[in-house]
């Protein structure tokens, strides 16, 4: 099991930052100035206003977990190592959906609900995927 | 939810223009499997021809041609020597095939055309097309394909509702049952118990192989053309009497937090829009990529309660010959074949035709389609004589 393997992040003007704060180990997401809700994926606009009015912040990194699936078949060659893996569906105390992986602990002791926080163990080469566990 | 909580009202005129307006005039359909030896141009062409035959028309008389899964409008028109005033390719999710039938009724509605030919060609099976993998938002955690985004929703709906994956099987099973009394399913003769589904390989749980569809080659071609044209044709016109569709997209790139809910809620305006009500229905067509979709279906069109779909289709209530509610009498997209909607929405027209010999509904007048996607939609077909 290796998150250097993994497929590597797709970079774009709008994500650049968010990928560049993970790197530096902190979870970052833009907040619209107007309603003061933030959004993810990273995008030119906000949603709630079509407006180019936000702000990046740095999240508090805790959230629960919305629902998670395990997943039994490979689609990736550089995961095929980690049949089966979990991926959870994390609602971000600021309100934003992440679907990520479960680390430091197994699907099966995962709990819809459970709150989890993130933390930052490695990536493919350049980045820094972010990895939910029990909340620290 | 990201973005806006409400949804724009249902607007519904009574009566709803296009009601009754357009109609079936021809349907045609291949044999699903692995054809190496043609693609999706050839297995069009096949349905297409199947098509003009059925309404008794030539190329020549089709003046609109809609194509999905067929990589060119323009070098299909060319090959079936089609010169229309009205041409597109539309969109590859399932989705698009009611989009499709929508854009299809209003070209003739305006009278941008008279006679529209509607041809879906899929040749996954043979080029081992994959639904999923590649580069997306999240595949650097490994999320990826469309069954993984609906095992994600049906999870939380046992979690939100009491629900399990053991509540799925009697979809699979009935829709298997009915493959087995169509000859052309491809899962015909390969019956399957509650206990298969439950003990099926798992692909990405909580979902396992029995509530995934089946990929395979082929194709299915609708003539559409107005209700008085299509009563001079060669076969009884089957009627769209009611299309109804509302969109939510602001779900943040992750799946569906609201199981589709309130827009397949909306889409409970189709009844008003045909004028006649879910009791008049005898038998429905549900976009079946994956079982839970069923299970949203029914619940978002009010057959039952949000979060009592498990009850609902526990004791049979789906299948031919003993439940209310007969569903995808050809098989489905989980024993016949996937054919993105194209096809369950032209076994709902041969219901109404009366050409289901061993499968058919008793007396079927009208059926009822539904789609539960980011495009939610419902479209309700009659019996001209209904």
């Amino acid at each position: 099991m290796s998150l250097q393997t993994r497929p590597k992040p797709v970079v774009d003007n709008w994500n650049r930052p968010f990928w560049e704060a993970c790197a530096e180990g902190r979870l970052v997401l833009q907040r619209c100035t107007e309603t003061g809700k933030c959004f993810f994926p990273p995008a030119p606009v906000s949603p709630y206003t079509g407006r180019p009015d936000w702000e990046w912040i740095i999240a508090s990194g805790k959230g629960e977990l919305w629902s998670f699936v395990v997943f039994h078949q490979n689609y990736f060659p550089g995961m095929k190592d980690e049949i089966p893996y979990p991926v959870a569906m994390v609602k971000l105390d600021e309100g934003p959906y992440l679907l990520t992986n479960l680390e430091g602990m197994k699907a099966d002791d995962a709990k819809i609900g459970m709150r989890l926080s993130v933390r930052f163990p490695g990536g493919p080469e350049g980045f820094a995927l972010p990895q939910f566990g029990p909340e620290e | 939810m990201n973005g806006q909580d409400t949804l724009a009202a249902p607007t519904v005129s009574t009566p709803w223009s296009l009601r009754d307006k357009v109609a079936f005039a021809g349907i045609g359909t291949t044999r699903y499997g692995n054809f190496p030896e043609t693609d999706s141009y050839g297995l069009g062409c096949e349905a297409l021809n199947a098509a003009l035959d059925d309404a008794g028309l030539r190329p020549s008389d089709i003046d609109g041609l809609i194509v999905n899964r067929i990589p060119s409008y323009e070098r299909f028109a060319e090959m079936m020597g089609i010169n229309p005033q009205y041409c597109l390719l539309t969109e590859a999710p399932g989705r698009f095939s009611g989009v499709s039938l929508a854009l299809a009724m209003q070209a003739i509605a305006t009278g941008a055309a008279k006679t529209v030919a509607l041809v879906y060609g899929n040749n996954g099976r043979s080029v081992r097309m994959m639904y999923g993998g590649g580069d997306s938002q999240w595949s650097p955690w490994g999320m990826t394909s469309p069954g993984a985004i609906h095992a994600m929703m049906w999870r939380r709906h046992m979690h939100d509702f009491g629900t399990t994956h053991a509540d799925l099987g009697p979809v699979s099973v009935a829709f298997r049952k009915h493959a087995c009394l169509n000859p052309d399913a491809v899962m015909h003769g390969k019956p399957i118990t509650l206990e298969d589904h439950a003990k099926a390989r798992p692909i990405c749980e909580p979902l396992k192989l029995l509530d995934y569809c089946l990929i395979n080659d082929g194709a299915v071609a609708w003539i559409l053309t107005s209700a008085e044209r299509a009563r001079d044709l060669r076969r009884p016109p089957v009627l769209v009497s009611g299309y109804s569709r509302q969109d939510r997209f602001s779900y943040g790139s992750a799946p569906a937090d609201d199981y589709w809910y309130p827009t397949l809620s909306a889409c409970r305006s189709v009844y008003d829009r045909a004028g006649f009500g879910r009791d008049d229905v005898q038998g429905l067509g549900i976009y079946d990529n994956f079982s839970p979709t069923v299970m949203f279906s029914l619940e978002g069109l009010g057959f039952c309660g949000q979060g009592e779909s498990g009850d609902f289709v526990r004791d049979g209530t789906l299948e031919l010959g003993t439940g209310r509610w007969p569903t995808n009498t050809s098989g489905g997209h989980l024993s016949d074949s996937y054919m993105q909607g194209w096809g369950i929405i032209a076994e709902c027209v041969r219901q109404l035709r009366g050409d289901c010999e061993g499968r058919q509904i008793p007396d079927a007048r009208a059926m009822q389609y539904i789609c539960a996607t980011h495009i939610a939609q419902s479209i309700l077909f009659r019996r001209d004589d209904a």
